[in-house]
């Protein structure tokens, strides 16, 4: 692989991993003040609307940072894979362009509603709003994961004049591992902001224990997380069956299954080693991975041999898959207890406060862990069977392609280390009109 | 009679890059004009352009999906050649667009830095866009003589936003900042009609073809009716912020809508000096049009869409009509 390709693949998946830190929050959060909302507009307790206009700040900032990223998302397509446009166009132009024109606009113009305009229309249009920002935000995923699925596992198209143009957008849509791929990511987004929203209250517990709001935020985040985690463990093996049927080399790096057999073991550690194509320091389940993947103990499980040359690398893939089990696990646990904990309106003990403020992010691991094993399992196909990722890079060298990577390396650094300032100085001090303070004293603002 | 659709496109995503230079242009001249106020007036100026800075930059985005959808070969040819200075208008966006959050948040120096950097975020945005515009109009040729032409084609657009800016705030705040927002449109005014002068005189010399287009009689006498029109709506401008400034009764949307018009008859002229090409001299519309059935598809989804586009962007400027106060998340 040349200098070229190297740079530019390091600088899309840096922009991308970078922006999907902030949908992943976005996406479920939406939802979660869609219920603050009703919950205030069902029983009109102040409580709920303080603890609405908390999150909706949080929601504001992480939206904005999912924004301007997402812009410099829609010029690097064009940028950095001009041989993406050129070869699958007819197909990605369109669900594109539908992402802008179906959500983007929507979830745009009623944050400026949801944020502002509380005091400038009636109730029932700000909670409608406030939905059709989650509306505009779960359109945005619909649009983008049917063309990620797509690129995975491709269906619908056909040939036209020489181009690869739909045949069915209905098939082009619903391709085979949408379905899969979109309930996977929607829960991802779902405990991701669960586990913020535990985590952000653990840490203003630890600093006023005695603030309602923040022991009840806490409630809602531990138990959504408690019930998405193991839901999300059911739906992940769906989804990995899907891959089985659709991209099996794909599996065979995940479980850096090296040889075609039956009976494979289920390897639970190892260091992946590609030169002699096996594992070292390899700790297995005898039939582990015949018996999870094919639900049969002596079933044939195709090796990386049998897909060589186009087989992706087996190491960051194998360890990825790893790292997202590993934080399900533990937030699987981590809920259960957690809301066992907290049966009762009771209050937590201080070194779970602590716990749950550490596993703040732990979302941001996973989803980004996942979204690892996906596209680098991919590989070497954009699109796979159609598009290799190396025919797709484009005329930027390698000088140009330095000083835009460290441009925004930098800024990005910038960025996040600013948000997660922001947020946890946010938590720190708790919901209630003094959050904000503009620089002069509001004119006729209430007392 | 078939429809022309990489013509419906061209249309299309022109109107789309329209909207948004003139609706991301007043909020990023509002950015550029922060040095100028106070601390407390800056607060009112970022409440003013609030609720709508991250619809008006959807439009780019809309703007440069319709050109990925609908123009794939220019796409590739245009963001390649303006690599570096798109690279420039994203960190410039990046940086004013979270600025907008942060600054709130933010306390002391904090808010100080963060209110430098969205000034320098859209001030950078602004230059990056006129470099690039400046670039496109001669087909991105290289060299010094280029580089200078897009540097006053940029400065001539940083102008222009300020005028925006400047105006928007004279239709959204009042008092002493309203004042202030008079003379900063005045200064807009003169710095548009010197750059509109300078780029004017430089355009036909920098490219053989536009100069063929702009001088061909009898339709140069027909085409002399923008500079006119543009000419009449600059003095409008000029003479109501003179009367707002006396004191003395005039429509507080007049400055606006003159700037707007002024930034529709420069796009219709740059429309048809570069028409039928999507890159100059190199690759026409049709050129570069991607294929029929894919651009049919879009184009249903787009007229049943653009329609409630429309219309929740007209409720949303009604909802926040009338004068902006300092107050965040009311």
């Amino acid at each position: 692989m040349d200098d070229a390709l190297l740079l530019a693949r390091a600088q899309f998946g840096l922009n991308i991993a970078f922006h999907i830190l902030f949908p992943s929050i976005t996406l479920a959060l939406a939802w979660i003040l869609v219920f603050f909302r009703a919950q205030y507009a069902r029983t009109g307790e102040p409580a709920w609307l303080e603890i609405y206009r908390q999150w909706t700040r949080i929601f504001a900032l992480t939206f904005a940072m999912g924004v301007v990223s997402g812009i410099t998302m829609s010029f690097q397509f064009g940028t950095n894979w001009p041989g993406f446009m050129n070869t699958v166009g007819n197909i990605a132009g369109p669900l594109l362009a539908f992402e802008v024109l179906t959500a983007f606009f929507l979830e745009a113009t009623f944050l400026g509603v949801m944020l502002f305009g509380m005091n400038r229309v009636p109730g029932w249009m700000h909670l409608t709003s406030t939905v059709l920002v989650a509306v505009g935000t779960s359109l945005s995923a619909f649009w983008i994961l049917a063309l990620n699925s797509w690129m995975q596992t491709p269906a619908g198209y056909g040939y036209a004049d020489g181009q690869l143009v739909a045949a069915d957008w209905w098939r082009v849509i619903f391709n085979p591992s949408f379905p899969y791929r979109f309930t996977h990511m929607m829960l991802a987004s779902g405990l991701t902001a669960a586990f913020l929203l535990a985590g952000l209250s653990a840490w203003r517990l630890l600093k006023a224990p005695s603030d309602p709001a923040a022991l009840r935020t806490l409630r809602v985040g531990v138990m959504l997380g408690a019930v998405l985690a193991p839901v999300q463990a059911f739906v992940g093996d769906l989804h990995g069956l899907n891959t089985l049927e659709h991209q099996p080399a794909k599996i065979a790096a995940m479980e850096a299954i090296w040889k075609t057999g039956r009976g494979v073991p289920l390897v639970l550690f190892a260091i992946p080693n590609e030169k002699e194509r096996r594992n070292d320091f390899a700790i297995e389940i005898p039939k582990g991975a015949s018996l999870i993947l094919k639900r049969e103990a002596d079933a044939e499980l195709q090796g990386l041999d049998a897909f060589a040359p186009d087989a992706p690398p087996v190491a960051p893939v194998f360890f990825a898959f790893r790292v997202m089990v590993g934080v399900g696990i533990l937030m699987i646990a981590l809920g259960w207890y957690g809301t066992w904990r907290l049966r009762k309106g009771a209050f937590p003990p201080k070194w779970l406060l602590w716990t749950f403020a550490g596993f703040t992010f732990s979302g941001w691991i996973a989803t980004l862990a996942g979204w690892m094993v996906t596209e680098t399992g991919r590989q070497p196909w954009l699109v796979t069977g159609l598009l290799r990722t190396a025919d797709a890079a484009g005329p930027a060298g390698g000088a140009q392609l330095g000083a835009s990577l460290t441009g925004y390396l930098v800024t990005y650094g910038v960025m996040l280390l600013a948000y997660i300032v922001v947020l946890t100085h946010l938590a720190g001090q708790g919901g209630g009109p003094a959050a904000v303070k503009p620089a002069t004293p509001p004119e006729g603002a209430p007392a | 009679m078939t429809l022309d659709l990489p013509l419906v496109f061209a249309i299309l995503t022109s109107v789309a890059i329209l909207a948004y230079v003139v609706l991301d242009g007043y909020d990023l001249g509002v950015g550029m004009l922060m040095p100028a106020a106070s601390a407390a007036e800056q607060d009112v100026m970022v409440a003013s352009i609030g609720p709508f800075w991250d619809a008006n930059e959807t439009w780019l985005v809309l703007g440069v999906g319709l050109l990925l959808v609908a123009f794939p070969a220019a796409h590739g040819v245009i963001l390649g050649a303006l690599y570096l200075p798109v690279v420039a208008m994203l960190i410039g966006l990046m940086l004013r667009g979270v600025a907008f959050e942060f600054r709130v948040k933010a306390e002391g120096w904090h808010r100080e830095l963060w209110n430098w950097l969205f000034w320098f975020g859209s001030f950078l945005a602004a230059l990056a866009q006129g470099l690039m515009l400046g670039s496109y109009i001669t087909g991105f040729e290289p060299g010094f003589g280029y580089f200078l032409f897009a540097l006053v084609v940029a400065g001539g657009l940083c102008g222009g936003y300020v005028l925006l800016g400047a105006a928007w705030l004279i239709l959204r705040t009042e008092g002493a900042l309203q004042k202030k927002a008079i003379g900063w449109t005045r200064w807009g005014l003169a710095w548009v009609a010197l750059g509109v002068v300078l780029v004017s005189l430089a355009t036909p010399l920098a490219s053989e073809t536009v100069r063929m287009k702009w001088f061909d009689f009898p339709r140069t006498l027909g085409l002399m009716l923008l500079p006119l029109a543009s000419a009449a709506a600059w003095f409008w401008v000029w003479r109501l912020t003179g009367r707002l400034k006396r004191g003395q009764p005039a429509p507080e949307w007049g400055p606006f809508a003159g700037a707007v018009a002024i930034y529709v008859l420069a796009f219709a002229g740059l429309a048809y000096s570069l028409f039928p090409y999507i890159v100059m001299d190199r690759m026409t519309i049709w050129q570069a049009a991607a294929h029929p059935s894919s651009l049919k598809v879009v184009l249903i989804g787009a007229l049943i869409v653009l329609p409630f586009i429309i219309g929740y962007t007209v409720y949303s400027y009604r909802v926040f009509r009338g004068k902006a106060q300092a107050r965040l998340y009311d």
